[in-house]
């Protein structure tokens, strides 16, 4: 075990500091902004709307559609091509499905809400940043849902679980590294979300996710504030 | 049976999955569900305790046709049978002829006679199916196609507030600049008055309602406002 100290000084299970502030965009029905240390991320939802093509119109319930993009300048350096690729697709799918087991459109019929989650600047944990940003902005939006969502990263930093890795972590060239981002919902305790890019002990793992379990409830803790205090009376 | 514990305030503001009280003597109601001991909320919204029912006022989210509602709604089609409707809503409404006017129509006439495309109009919601398959009707007190003036759009939430306690705000506003305002439920708010001035002051007014909406003692605030205003002019 030879990383003893994190690179930019936190404690193993400190999170980045937290900004989150919502009713950020004017026109969208909710929206929200989550930036966690160098990594920020704008949710806008749109609907309950009419849903095409017609072909995916669920007539039981309405349709959840979430749409992850980084933004041309966001990353470190290089340019970011505009436009899906495989890993926004794959991104949107997972933001899609962590978020599903909370928002309940059994009201909506045939219609479809829209999530997009912008990036404008990521330094790792850039999903998890959308999941926060988008579970505040569906509550903004009047949606029903059963509970906010939090999402961060776990993971291994030579031998040493960490909690919200930054990008230098997942860049660490001394030792091997695991990134296990996940999506918790307190009320339901049900993890949503739960991917893996590296390899990882099955006793760092659930030590890790009882790291981030705890994270979560934090992180839903700011989203609550966020969203209350757009209710603050003005002086 | 044992006393249940209430943890929040009345007209709190509170968030979804916040624990709102324990205890099997509250029951859920309207944004709200149990679970377990727990009464949780599933909106964004202000709490309400009405004796032991536990309920949320929703401050945001779109409108859901409900039968019965008077609202304004927009032009956006004409087929066979009628006219489609854009109701600000997730789902479109068909007004069909025989509902929008008493007059006959002989088949294959010119139905722009009656509603053109982007003509607007305060219709009534006369029945809404599972599937949200709305229809409107034109037969009833005071609903008719609009001409002239401006059309703003409020959240459907707020629409309460704008309106008051039998029409307290509304009137106030009419009063005050002397226009002629129909607010429809789903959150379209039509605005007429004798000079643009007026109009303009109205949709002021109107927007400035719709940020405060949860402020207690808005009516009051929004007198203030209206007297301010007036007395420049």
């Amino acid at each position: 075990m030879a990383y003893k100290k994190r690179l930019d000084g936190r404690k193993f299970d400190e999170l980045r500091p937290i900004t989150a502030e919502v009713g950020v965009i004017p026109n969208a029905i909710g929206s929200a902004y989550f930036k966690i240390g160098k990594t920020g991320a704008y949710a806008a939802v749109y609907g309950p709307r009419d849903l095409y093509p017609r072909f995916l119109k669920n007539p039981k319930r309405g349709v959840l559609r979430c749409n992850y993009n980084m933004m041309p300048f966001s990353g470190a350096g290089d340019r970011v091509r505009p436009g899906t690729s495989r890993r926004s697709k794959e991104i949107s799918l997972v933001t899609n499905q962590a978020l599903l087991p909370v928002v309940n459109l059994d009201d909506f019929p045939n219609s479809v809400v829209d999530v997009f989650v912008e990036l404008n600047e990521t330094d790792a944990g850039s999903r998890c940043a959308g999941i926060c940003a988008a579970s505040m902005a569906l509550a903004d939006a009047g949606i029903e849902m059963k509970d906010l969502v939090g999402a961060i990263s776990i993971g291994i930093v030579d031998g040493q679980v960490v909690l919200d890795l930054d990008y230098q972590e997942e860049a660490y060239k001394d030792g091997h590294v695991a990134d296990v981002p996940m999506a918790y919902i307190p009320s339901m305790d049900k993890i949503s979300l739960l991917q893996c890019d590296g390899r990882i002990k099955k006793d760092d793992l659930l030590k890790g996710l009882e790291m981030g379990k705890k994270a979560a409830k934090q992180l839903i803790e700011i989203q609550k504030k966020a969203l209350k205090a757009k209710f603050e009376v003005p002086k | 049976m044992e006393k249940g514990k209430l943890l929040i305030k009345d007209k709190e503001v509170v968030v979804p999955g916040e624990v709102l009280a324990q205890g099997m003597s509250y029951l859920p109601s309207q944004g709200t569900y149990r679970k377990g001991n727990d009464v949780i909320a599933s909106k964004l919204g202000l709490a309400r305790v009405e004796g032991n029912v536990v309920k949320i006022i929703p401050v945001s989210g779109r409108y859901l046709p409900k039968k019965g509602d008077v609202i304004i709604a927009k032009v956006t089609d004409i087929n066979i049978a009628g006219w489609t409707v854009d109701t600000n809503s997730a789902y479109r409404a068909m007004l069909s002829m025989k509902d929008a006017t008493s007059d006959f129509i002989r088949r294959g006439s010119d139905l722009t006679r009656y509603f053109d495309i982007d003509d607007y109009m305060v219709t009534k919601i006369f029945n809404v199916t599972s599937q949200n398959l709305v229809d409107l009707t034109m037969k009833g007190p005071g609903l008719k196609k609009l001409e002239g003036g401006r059309i703003m759009t409020v959240s459907p939430s707020k629409v309460p507030r704008i309106i008051g306690k039998q029409g307290s705000m509304v009137s106030m506003i009419k009063q005050a600049t002397s226009c002629n305002i129909i607010v429809g439920q789903n959150g379209v708010v039509f605005v007429k008055g004798i000079n643009p001035e007026d109009e303009i002051l109205t949709v002021k007014t109107i927007k400035k309602i719709e940020e405060e909406s949860h402020v207690a003692g808005l009516t009051d605030k929004i007198k203030e406002f209206l007297d301010k205003k007036s007395k420049k002019r």
